[in-house]
């Protein structure tokens, strides 16, 4: 177990470093380069730059070296914490992103535990009763939760809310803990606020997580260690969450490899939809005005997370799987 | 010593007015009746299945596949799942729990909910299954010892490690080298041979009364099948545990059972000792089986004698007899209209054949 984990944790810096190669790329996209544009920027705002500011900028990042002599600056200044600076908010990208990185994988974990907390009962009561009235009023609502797209969720409860209740549920905070710095107060607001960015995010990934739970359980279920575990006089109830739910159990987990980042990234659009303070309404806003750095980070950022969370599965996997433990031990 | 620790017992309802059951029987099926209802169509697995084990006795049950062996013993064990049912019939079970050892109850395990407490402390404790494929019928990520535990658990009021001791002891009677070690194991790192010893060890560990074993022999290969027969043998010997025994291989039954029941499209056809029924068949269906096993002393080789004609399909059953499109001594006019009843022949054989008796269904 340690051995995989070992492993799975000594190719990290490959995969980062090649993700970061690909963001680099993505901040050297756009025509022009970076400072050009800044002084641009500035220019247009009304205040100007002198010449020897402008040389010490161009020295900072490289540019009249080579292309690897400037990603080997940007990583290296990376690594020191220093993610650059937004051309458009002019401010360091480390402060920019750092709370809303914190409420983007707050609001993901949240997702996810909502996820699984309601996607099991509904996988295992529909695999066990199949093709009762649950099973098929679940069917129906998965297929919504499915064919829905989450930003469209999202407009109508928004809507919904608007118009019954006569209240905005946009954002994570109450306006008077927007700004403010955590406190107690801050936690509980969040928590108010949290749950409907929870639940519009959710929605999409339970459909599809009870959908894949109830197919693995109906093929655990005609097993026949079914039958042994019958045979030995265990209760029904008792003997389908100890076999065959934990072995319809470990495609889910090994789903996660691919859900935990699209949670992550996949709130882009009903982030923005919902005005969330996540990195996902800054990346779009950072494209379109081409403040690559930003972009760049925000994107390296995500791979980070996506990253973190096929490793988590992979761990959760090897935890719940032994003939995966073994499997890997042996190689 | 060990096999006097009684487990655990359930309080259970009482019926003895049963006078047929005599005290050894141990187990008496009368006109068992099983059905799976689906759209395409009723299949009648089991249909009117009678016979009795006697206490120790060990009974073979053959038949060709798909006869209703399975079915007949997991309707016994209440294990049948939708859309099978259990639709008629008796399971009277001699129960254990009388004092000083002596035979408890007779209860009908049929009136019983498959589901329900009473019926799953019977099944487990005093009536105990060796299912027909070993190799899938562990949970392949709980160890063997977590499972065998759960097992002693199920029935028997001791701590965990008590449990273990158990399964240890047991493991180790029934041939299992290194048994501790092998309790950290999960099934996929044990061989066949040994993981049937698993699940007959697993079967044991309640000092069950009844032993059923569904074909325990034929996903393994021919020299460890006999020594796997072989200790089935010395543990019924040494227990007094009576065992049936399905299988379709009648030198397997030979060799082991003192009593068969040869079944046919969920029919039994015949029943009594085994050499009765080697020696002296009585049923066509009994003969046409014995003549198509290869004989060892055989000088020529060639293809095995297979029975004419083929099964059925369970939805179009035959009208009469079930066996009569495939008899070559079918009586027209009667095996292919009326249903034939399994009847004492003489005070050890039964058959079901209007060639040797005229008694039929009514309908
Ligand atoms: N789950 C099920 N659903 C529908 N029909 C079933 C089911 N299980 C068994 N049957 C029916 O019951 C009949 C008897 O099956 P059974 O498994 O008892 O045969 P068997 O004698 O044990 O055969 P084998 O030697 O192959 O194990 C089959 O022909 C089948 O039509
Ligand atoms: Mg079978």
């Amino acid at each position: 177990m340690l051995y995989y984990i070992v492993k799975r944790l000594l190719i990290l810096p490959f995969l980062l470093f090649v993700f970061s190669v690909i963001a680099f790329l993505l901040i050297q996209a756009p025509p022009g380069d970076f400072v050009t544009s800044y002084v641009a920027e500035l220019a247009a705002s009304g205040s100007s730059m002198d010449q020897i500011q402008i040389e010490a900028l161009r020295q900072l990042y490289g540019l009249d070296q080579p292309v690897y002599v400037q990603y080997f600056k940007w990583i290296t200044r990376l690594l020191q914490g220093d993610l650059g600076i937004s051309l458009d908010f002019q401010k360091p990208i480390a402060d920019l992103i750092g709370q809303r990185l914190l409420l983007t994988v707050i609001l993901g974990l949240a997702t996810f535990f909502f996820t699984f907390a309601i996607a099991l009962p509904i996988g295992i009561i529909s695999a066990t009763r199949q093709y009762s009235f649950f099973d098929y009023f679940f069917t129906v609502f998965n297929y919504i939760g499915v064919a829905t797209p989450t930003f469209m969720t999202a407009l109508i409860l928004m809507w919904l809310a608007f118009t019954e209740l006569g209240i905005t549920i946009t954002g994570l905070f109450s306006p008077e803990y927007a700004d403010q710095p955590w406190s107690f107060g801050r936690v509980v607001d969040l928590g108010k606020h949290i749950w409907l960015p929870m639940v519009i995010l959710g929605l999409d990934g339970t459909a599809r997580l009870a959908r894949i739970l109830r197919a693995n359980l109906l093929d655990e279920l005609n097993k026949p260690y079914m039958e042994m575990a019958r045979a030995k006089g265990l209760s029904e109830w008792r003997l389908v969450l100890k076999y065959p739910v934990r072995l319809a159990i470990n495609p889910l987990v090994s789903s996660l490899g691919w859900y935990l980042p699209l949670i992550f990234s996949g709130s882009l659009i009903v982030a923005t939809v919902l005005n969330l303070p996540t990195i996902g309404p800054l990346l779009l806003r950072s494209l379109i005005g081409q403040d690559m750095f930003l972009a760049g980070a925000i994107v390296l950022s995500y791979f980070g997370l996506a990253v973190i969370g096929t490793l988590i599965s992979d761990i959760l996997l090897a935890w719940l799987d032994p003939r995966i433990r073994m499997e890997e031990a042996s190689k | 010593m060990f096999w006097a620790t009684a487990c655990a017992m359930p309080p259970t309802p009482t019926i003895d007015r049963h006078t047929a059951m005599t005290e050894k029987n141990l187990l008496t099926v009368k006109n068992l009746k099983t059905l799976f209802v689906m759209d395409e169509g009723t299949s009648t697995a089991v249909d009117g299945v009678s016979f009795t084990v006697d206490q120790g006795q060990v009974v073979g049950i053959v038949g060709e596949s798909g006869c209703g062996k399975s079915v007949t013993i997991k309707s016994i064990l209440r294990i049948i799942q939708k859309p099978g049912q259990v639709v008629g019939g008796e399971i009277l079970f001699r129960q254990a729990g009388g004092k000083n050892g002596a035979d408890g109850e007779v209860i009908d395990l049929a009136k019983l909910d498959g589901r329900g407490k009473e019926m799953r402390a019977i099944r487990g404790n005093q009536i105990t299954l060796i299912p027909q494929e070993p190799m899938a019928a562990l949970s392949p990520v709980h160890t063997i010892g977590n499972q065998l535990i759960e097992a002693v658990r199920l029935h028997m009021d001791v701590s965990k490690v008590q449990a273990a001791e158990i399964a240890i002891k047991r493991m180790a009677e029934v041939g299992m080298p290194n048994p501790e070690e092998r309790m950290e194991l999960y099934s996929w790192e044990l061989s066949g041979g040994l993981r049937q010893r698993v699940m007959i060890a697993m079967a044991l560990l309640c000092n069950p009364r009844l032993l059923i074993a569904d074909e325990p022999t034929t996903a393994i290969d021919v020299t460890t099948q006999a020594q796997v027969l072989s200790l089935l043998r010395d543990l019924q010997e040494n227990h007094d545990l009576a065992i049936i025994f399905i299988t379709h291989d009648l030198g397997v039954i030979a060799q082991v059972a003192d009593d068969v029941v040869v079944m046919y499209l969920g029919r039994v056809m015949e029943s009594g000792p085994v050499d009765d029924i080697f020696h002296n068949p009585l049923h066509p269906y009994t003969k046409a089986l014995l003549a198509s096993i290869p004989s060892v002393h055989g000088t020529t080789r060639g293809p095995l004698p297979a029975i004419e004609g083929a099964i059925p399909h369970p939805f179009n059953r035959p009208t009469g007899c079930p066996f009569h499109p495939r008899c070559a001594s079918h009586i027209p006019g009667t095996c292919d209209r009326r249903t034939p009843v399994l009847v004492a022949k003489n005070d050890r054989q039964s058959v079901s054949c209007f060639l040797q008796n005229d008694a039929a269904e009514e309908d």
